[in-house]
This record gives C-alpha cells, sequence and structure tokens, in this order.
C-alpha cells in the first residue's frame, strides 16, 4: 500500500539524517568529549568485542544487571530477548550535542506517562493459538454473519418445504446425497418430505437421518417402474402426494420441488422467498447430448439464436410474463432413452417440477387463496406439468430476475436396472453373488470341508468380488453365471480331486 | 384541538360518547379532550422516535449530545488571510502530489474555506482567523514531507500578518487557527525525540493548532488543539465497496510493517514494541490475518473483517482509523494516551476498543472476551453514514463531513474569553525563542 511505502522510504530518508547527524556532530564535538562519554565509547568497544566473541549481545545482559527502572517487567521468551530500557549503541546518535550522556537517557523530560525510548517486545510464555479463543471468536464470527443476513438477507423468510420423489436404486444414494447436503445449507427453516415408491425402506430412511433436517418419510404403495414415461408419471402422482400432506398437515411456507438426482444452487433459496403465490424459475437442462444429430442442429443454428439448454419462464420488455422456453427435443428425436438403463439422452418433460414453487397457502382446504388455484383432491389423472394446477397460466411469477438466472440444474443419470450395490453401502460379507475374477492375485487356500464352501470363498477375495460384480453386471449373460460357478467349483477344487460339481 | 367551551355538535354521537367517558359536562370533556390530546402526541413521539430507529444503524450520541450532524454555518466567522501565493499556490504547483498524500488536509481545509459560508470578508467581525500557508508541501522524490523549512515558512508568514493586519497583535495569535498535520504537529519534526526537544512552535503557541497528532500530556499537543483524521481519499474508498451481505468471516486484519527494518531492525523503538510484539505473538494464529503484504484487495478485505488493528508506528495516529470506520470494522486502537480525532463529538469508547500496549500477548483473549451485543451494537455504530462523513475530506464538501467536524469544535471554543485579548503593548510570546536556524528569513 502506498502508506507503507511511504513511511519505509519515509523512514529510510529518516535513517540518513540519522546516520550523518552522528559521526558529524561526534566529530565536531570532539574537544569537549567529557570522560562520561569516553567511557561509555570504551565500554561499548569492549561489549562489541565480547559479543563477537560470545556470539550473542553482551551488553544487554549487563544492562539487564544494571538496570532498575521500570515499566517492562512481563514474562519474556528467552533470555536475549529481555526487556532492556535502552542500548548503549542508541546513547551516542541521540546525543548531537555533546551533551553529558545521561545513564538512561529515556528523555522523560516531556512529563508524558509514555516513555520514549527502546522498549521490549513482549511475547507470552506460548504464543500459539488458544483453542479456547478459537471456538468463542468462531462463536463471535457466526453470530456476526448471522446478523449480517437478518440485516441485508430477506427479511421474514418463509420455512421452505420440500417434496422429493424417491426410490431404491443404485444412484440413489448419489443424488440423494447431493439434494440432502444442499438442503443442510440452506439458512432458513426446512421441511423435507420424501415420497418413496415401493414403500418406506430402511435404505432411504438411513441415507436420510444422517441430515438432521426435519423430515417426513413416506412410502407410495407403487413400485417405480422402467420406462422414462411411466416413472414420470409415477414421479407426478408422488409429488401430489406429496402436496396432500402438506395439505393434511397445514404446513406454512414455500413448497419447491426438489428431484433426488437435480442440482440446486444456494440463490435458489433465497430467491424463491420472493415468490408470492406461484412462482417459476429457469432450470438448466443438461440432457447428456451423445448421440444427438450434429448436421442438424448446426444449421439451424445458423439461421437462429443457439438454442438454451433451459427451461423456464420468458418475459419481454416490461418484464412481464410472455411465455415459457422450452427444452427442443426435436435434435433427439427417435433417439432419446426409452428405459431407465438406456444409454441414450434423457429427455425432460415440457417443463420440469423442479423449475416452480408454490406458496402452501394454496394447497390449504381454507383459507384466502386466489381463486385461480385448482383444488388438488380434484385433480387425481395426469397432469401433464405442473401449470395444470392453475386454471389461468398467466398468474405465474417469474423468478430469478425475470427467468434470466438459471438457480437449479435438471439431470437424469441412472444404472442399468439389473444393477446391485451393497445395502447401506457397506460391503458385509457373506454376499449374495459370489464369483470370483479369473485371476486372483492371492493362492487358493486349500479347501475346508463341503459344508463351508461357500463361506470360505466370500472371505477369501472380499475385494475382488466388488469389480467381479460389475464385470458380470456389464455382462449382461444371465447363463454365463452359472458358468462361472461352475468355474468355481473346478478351480476351488484343484487340490482337491474329490469334490466335484 | 377544539378547546371551546361548548362543544361542537357531533359530540352527540355514541362514539364521542365513549370517548369522553359517557359524561356530558364540558369541563370534564375538556379534560377529557387533553388527555386524548396529550395520548396523541405521546403516541406520536414514540412512533417518531421507533421509526428513526433503524435497526441497522445507531445514533452516535457523543459526549456532547449530537454534535456530529450540527451546522457550523451561522455560529462563527472566518477570515482568511490573503497571503502571497509563494506560501500556499506556488508550493502546489512545484508539486501536486501533495494533493494525494496524507497530509492533503492543510490544502482542502484552505479551498473549503474559501467558497464557504463561514467565510467573512470583514475581519472586524470574523471570530476566528486562518493563516493558508502549506507548510507539509515540501516532498522528497518519495513522496515525504520535509519538516526543515515549515517553522521559518510559519514564522515569516506570520510576521507578515501581524505586520499587515492587526488582528495577530491584538491577541498573540489566540483567535488564529492553523492546518498542521505534520507527524508531530507544530513540532514539525517526524522524530519524536527531536520533536519533543523543540517543542511546538513558540509563536504558535498560544493559536488554536488542527493537526492530526494527539497524544495525552505530550509536548506536541497543546490544550485546545483540535485533533483531525489524516487525509485518506474518498473517492477510491466508495469505489471499492463490496455488497453489504458479503459475511464478515476474517476475525482480525492487519495489513503493515512490524519491524522497521531501515531504521530499527531489532525492534523496540518502532511502535514501542507493539507491533513486533503483534507479530510475535499472532503470527500463528490462524484469527490473525496480518502480514507485510500489499495485496490489491486491501479495501475488500478490510470489508470482510470484523476487527481491524490499529497499531501506532512512528507516531501515534494512522489512517488505519479512518479505513476501518469508513468500511465498517472495528477499530483496536493500540496506543496508549493517544487522542482520536473529534474526540469531543465521537464516544470512540464506544465504536472502538483500545488495548493497552502492554497487554498485546493477551489480545487474543480480550478480543473474544467482548461479547457479541457489544461487538454488534459497535458495528451498528459504524454503519452510520455521519460518523463514517465526519472522518473524511469529500470534494465537493458534504453536510457532516470532517471540514464541517473542525468548524463545529472551533465553533465550541466561542466565545473567547476576555483574557485573550492582550493590552496595548503587552507582549507574551518570545519571538526569539527556538533553535537559531528557525530566525532565518524565508
Amino acid at each position: 500500500m502506498k502508506l507503507s511505502a511511504l513511511q519505509q522510504s519515509y523512514l529510510g530518508r529518516r535513517s540518513n539524517s540519522f546516520r550523518s547527524s552522528g559521526p558529524l556532530d561526534s566529530s565536531s564535538d570532539g574537544a569537549f568529549k567529557s570522560p562520561a562519554a569516553v567511557f561509555w565509547l570504551v565500554l561499548h568497544g569492549l561489549s562489541c568485542l565480547i559479543s563477537l566473541l560470545l556470539g550473542f549481545r553482551f551488553s544487554r545482559l549487563v544492562f539487564l544487571l544494571l538496570s532498575t527502572s521500570s515499566t517492562y517487567t512481563s514474562p519474556f521468551h528467552s533470555p536475549t530477548e529481555l526487556a532492556k530500557t535502552l542500548d548503549i549503541r542508541s546513547v551516542i546518535p541521540a546525543d548531537p550535542v555533546g551533551n553529558v550522556p545521561l545513564p538512561f537517557p529515556n528523555k522523560t523530560a516531556t512529563n508524558s506517562r509514555v516513555v520514549v525510548g527502546r522498549h521490549g517486545i513482549r511475547i507470552r510464555p506460548w504464543p500459539h493459538p488458544n483453542p479456547v479463543e478459537v471456538m468463542k471468536a468462531h462463536r463471535i464470527i457466526e453470530r456476526v454473519q448471522t446478523e449480517q443476513r437478518l440485516q441485508f438477507g430477506v427479511k421474514d423468510p418463509r420455512k421452505i418445504i420440500v417434496v422429493t420423489p424417491t426410490y431404491v436404486r443404485t444412484f440413489q444414494s448419489l443424488h440423494l446425497t447431493g439434494v440432502m447436503h444442499s438442503l443442510m445449507l440452506v439458512p432458513y427453516d426446512l421441511v423435507w418430505i420424501v415420497v418413496e415408491a415401493g414403500g418406506v425402506s430402511n435404505e432411504t430412511a438411513s441415507l436420510i437421518a444422517k441430515s438432521g433436517l426435519r423430515i417426513i418419510h413416506v412410502g407410495f404403495s407403487q413400485r417405480m417402474p422402467n420406462s422414462w414415461d411411466e416413472r414420470h408419471k409415477l414421479e407426478t402422482k408422488m409429488r401430489l402426494r406429496g402436496l396432500r400432506i402438506v395439505r393434511e398437515k397445514i404446513l406454512d411456507g414455500i413448497v419447491i420441488f426438489a428431484d433426488d438426482s437435480n442440482m440446486h444452487s444456494m440463490e435458489l433459496f433465497d430467491e424463491i422467498q420472493n415468490a408470492k403465490w406461484f412462482g417459476a424459475v429457469s432450470v438448466g437442462i443438461l440432457a447428456n447430448s451423445a448421440n444427438i444429430d450434429e448436421t442438424v442442429v448446426e444449421k439451424r443454428g445458423e439461421e437462429e439464436n443457439p438454442r438454451m439448454p433451459v427451461q423456464g419462464p420468458a418475459c419481454n420488455v416490461s418484464n412481464m410474463l410472455a411465455g415459457w422456453h422450452t427444452f427442443n427435443t426435436l435434435p433427439f428425436a427417435g433417439k432419446s432413452a426409452v428405459y431407465i438403463d438406456d444409454r441414450a439422452t434423457v429427455l425432460p418433460r415440457k417443463l420440469e417440477w423442479s423449475g416452480f414453487v408454490l406458496n402452501s397457502r394454496l394447497l390449504w382446504k381454507d383459507g384466502d387463496k386466489p381463486e385461480w388455484m385448482k383444488d388438488i383432491d380434484t385433480l387425481d389423472g395426469d397432469i401433464e406439468s405442473p401449470l395444470d394446477l392453475v386454471k389461468d397460466p398467466s398468474v405465474v411469477e417469474p423468478l430469478g430476475s425475470c427467468g434470466r438466472r438459471v438457480l437449479l440444474w435438471w439431470l437424469r443419470v441412472e444404472a442399468r436396472a439389473d444393477s446391485k450395490f451393497p445395502p447401506r453401502w457397506i460391503i458385509d460379507p457373506p454376499l449374495e453373488v459370489t464369483v470370483p475374477s479369473k485371476r486372483t492375485p492371492w493362492p487358493d487356500t486349500p479347501p475346508e470341508l463341503p459344508s463351508h464352501k461357500k463361506p470360505v470363498i466370500g472371505i477369501q477375495e472380499p475385494i475382488i468380488k466388488h469389480t467381479t460384480k460389475t464385470r458380470t453386471s456389464r455382462s449382461k449373460r444371465r447363463s454365463k453365471r452359472k458358468h462361472d460357478e461352475t468355474r468355481t467349483d473346478r478351480r476351488t477344487t484343484g487340490f482337491d480331486k474329490t469334490l466335484q460339481n | 384541538m377544539p378547546v371551546s367551551s361548548s362543544p361542537p355538535p357531533i359530540l352527540d354521537s355514541s362514539l364521542c360518547r365513549l370517548l369522553f367517558l359517557g359524561s356530558r359536562d364540558s369541563s370534564t370533556m375538556r379534560k377529557c379532550l387533553w388527555l386524548w390530546g396529550l395520548l396523541f402526541i405521546a403516541l406520536g413521539f414514540a412512533w417518531s422516535i421507533t421509526a428513526e430507529r433503524n435497526p441497522r444503524t445507531e445514533r452516535i450520541s457523543g459526549s456532547a449530545g449530537d454534535v456530529l450532524e450540527d451546522d457550523p454555518v451561522g455560529r462563527l466567522k472566518v477570515y482568511v488571510y490573503e497571503l502571497p501565493s509563494k506560501y500556499n499556490k506556488k508550493i502546489l504547483q512545484k508539486d501536486p502530489r501533495c494533493l494525494s498524500h496524507m497530509f492533503a488536509a492543510e490544502i482542502f481545509m484552505h479551498r473549503f474555506l474559501l467558497s464557504s459560508p463561514v467565510r467573512t470578508l470583514n475581519p472586524e467581525e470574523a471570530d476566528w482567523f486562518y493563516t493558508p500557508i502549506y507548510a507539509t508541501c515540501d516532498l522528497t522524490p518519495t513522496g515525504l514531507p520535509l519538516p526543515f523549512k515549515s517553522p521559518r515558512m510559519v514564522r515569516s508568514a506570520i510576521q507578515l500578518i501581524s505586520s499587515s493586519w492587526p488582528y495577530w497583535n491584538r491577541t498573540e495569535g489566540a483567535d488564529h487557527f492553523f492546518v498542521v498535520p505534520h507527524d508531530f504537529g507544530a513540532c514539525f519534526h517526524y522524530q519524536e525525540e527531536k520533536a519533543i526537544e523543540r517543542g511546538i512552535l513558540p509563536i504558535l503557541r498560544r493559536a488554536t493548532l488542527v493537526q492530526t497528532f494527539g497524544q495525552r500530556n505530550h509536548v506536541c499537543l497543546n490544550e485546545g488543539s483540535i485533533t483531525i483524521p489524516p487525509y485518506a481519499p474518498p473517492q477510491k474508498m466508495q469505489a471499492r465497496q463490496i455488497p453489504p451481505d458479503t459475511p464478515r468471516s476474517i476475525f482480525v486484519y492487519f495489513r503493515g510493517l512490524f519491524y522497521d527494518v531501515n531504521n530499527d531492525p531489532e525492534g523496540g523503538y518502532y511502535a514501542r514494541g507493539a507491533r513486533a510484539a503483534v507479530w510475535e505473538n499472532f503470527k500463528s494464529n490462524p484469527l490473525f490475518d496480518i502480514s507485510t503484504e500489499h495485496p490489491t484487495t486491501y479495501y475488500e478485505d478490510m470489508q470482510r473483517a470484523i476487527f481491524c488493528l490499529c497499531p501506532l508506528g512512528w507516531a501515534p495516529w494512522s489512517p488505519r482509523l479512518v479505513e476501518a470506520v469508513v468500511f465498517g470494522c472495528i477499530p483496536v486502537i493500540i496506543a496508549d494516551d493517544i487522542v482520536l480525532p473529534f474526540a469531543d463529538a465521537i464516544p470512540w469508547e464506544e465504536i472502538g476498543v483500545f488495548v493497552a500496549e502492554e497487554d498485546v500477548p493477551k489480545l487474543d483473549k480480550i478480543l473474544t472476551s467482548i461479547p457479541p451485543h457489544v461487538i454488534l451494537r459497535k458495528q451498528r455504530l459504524l454503519a452510520n453514514p455521519s460518523m463514517k462523513r465526519a472522518m473524511l475530506f469529500p470534494q465537493p464538501t458534504l453536510p457532516g463531513d470532517a471540514f464541517h467536524q473542525i468548524l463545529n469544535g472551533l465553533a465550541r471554543k466561542l466565545p473567547h474569553p476576555k483574557s485573550v485579548y492582550l493590552k496595548p503593548g503587552e507582549k507574551i510570546l518570545n519571538w526569539t525563542a527556538g533553535p537559531i536556524t528557525d530566525l532565518k528569513p524565508w
């Protein structure tokens, strides 16, 4: 900073004058040197020599022994840094006109309580952070930040009610953990309604219990089907079930649909506080575009504006809702995924539920709500898009600076239908399917009695089993498993020819 | 409010009967009217008080009341001497860097007074007299002011005004004020020992000095001097503001030297060892973001810090105080016996934290033992815009800025006691006192 550069060179200049005044004055006043000054000079020279021999500042030690003054008696770090009032060396230059040097030229003639001159550097015995103080400081920082949020953040924040449909599958852990962590970071009150297809399961329950949030976990009797179309329909039904819970429990707040494979930004939760009744935000659509027809896209791209992978409200110049951006699915026509484990692109619906938020009062049976809201009990059938909840789509409020900010992203990635994963992702032998790999790095152990055949295999190669599972799941042929089993048996019975399958 | 004895016809309605407590008697009705009137006035007061109480800021009620917002216009009159331009304009022309360094207050004060409503062109009615000398504008190539010529410049200016106008001799300068923003004020030296030896320039001993230096029981601080903040460029600070909802995540912040390696390599002289103590005790403490680095985000970092250290250097004052106040960071002042700017108008005890130099090793304990509600209150006081404005010298001037605070300070010293007016022929000041080098003409 300019200041310290200023200071530094300032003092550089100062030191020049310092040094220049010293020898000049002492030479000019040579004739007037008092014996005391000569004595001090000799003593200074002596202590310099001694210090050279000893390796530390001898003069300081002398002064420690001799000094009587004062104010610097706090505990010090090491003897070499003991405080002194003044060093001999500083006496002479500070003394330009050959006055009798005082033994302690403190210059307290200023009648100030504060002393000019050399002071000690006070260091406490253990100059390292004290954990108690660090914790207290962190608490202070938290309190200050809470206060800042209160003052500059949203006024009167409402509770957020999150509705998430889910079901147990390999990727559930991945997706749900992401959503869970995002929700744990939200600085407002939260209620998480988890609707699970196939009934409440321990798997999901144990996963979401780690969050520490207030959770309402309900089961939905149908199991999740294997095609994307059916899955979307079931998810809609599950969301309506969640909305019905909001109605039953008369929860007050803002309802947001957080699909378990979406990614939410923190600004989303701040922005939806601005919704009065029914709001819409822009959703970024991350469709895994592995197979789209590049030529088609390029041709179109030259004429029109490049298509944004965004779904959300579109505004006109006066920031009023004018229409909707939807994701263009034409390039993917015919090449999209039909089944959940297809490797093709998964397409979103025309308007995803996750881009809409509603005031929970719209769902209550009684109470003052606008008349454009349909009663959710009356709709039970196919709701294509969340706009079917309202009679008049123009009442929707666009959020996120009128849809210009994308606050969350939609993505669908799922594993194969028959992929297996260890329950709660804890590998606990014995496992149901045990198939060792073709080349084991460890030698085969001698076989035990036939009754213990299976567990032996399990303990022997627990880690390899993991990889073989994926290999078999990728290989897709169920018949091969039997083959492998026979191979297993044959190998483990390599030493003992008595066992045959 | 109707005070007539005969009740108007509307009082016949049932509501009014209720209001007047069912009485139809005119005298009790009047009493009831008064009661209701008082109640409304009381409610109005309460509403206005709470409405002003913005939860984000708090009003600073200084020791003398809400003096930060006083308007000096009409309370004093200042006459500006017309000195030849060799004392001011020519010096500035020689070196325009004087407009942006820490001591630029003297130049801006002159410009402010020239166009201020408190200026009067009639010296007979003036309460205060201002002498525009730019004594701090003799800069080295690196931009540091040399004070060696200043005493002679001031002497020659005062000789001029005492010979051309009668007002100096009338009071020997007791109703004159001078702006001396240099390190040790009117002692005109940057080194403390030498400054103390020189003392305040003898001819300025009766005048009011407006200076940045302030330390109690120090030779270079006269009784009745006005302490001002050092000049900090307001536009530069305004331009680097970050959104106020950025969370404050740094606990303690400081950037600057701990050891002055050029002049005091072992430490002990510089800052009376206090800065070195801060470094040695807290260099490994993650709560303390302290270093000698020169970050480009210095201003932004201050806005993300809760406490900003303002330790003394070679002199007790520092522009860090101004920066801390402007950026809402609580100043931690480590300078024994310091007199802070506008101390009679700003309650520094309530805004900042004072730590004695001997308590520096316990700084972390001191800061964490401040209760959170006190910290929040300090932040609210700092957030008050009048507080920030009082520390700055904006161009063009704004109400409540440092210029106005200086004038308020001068106005508070009025009226001059009769003793300042000397009898004709009486002389108090010794014009030949001081080192011989000062007596040479300039």
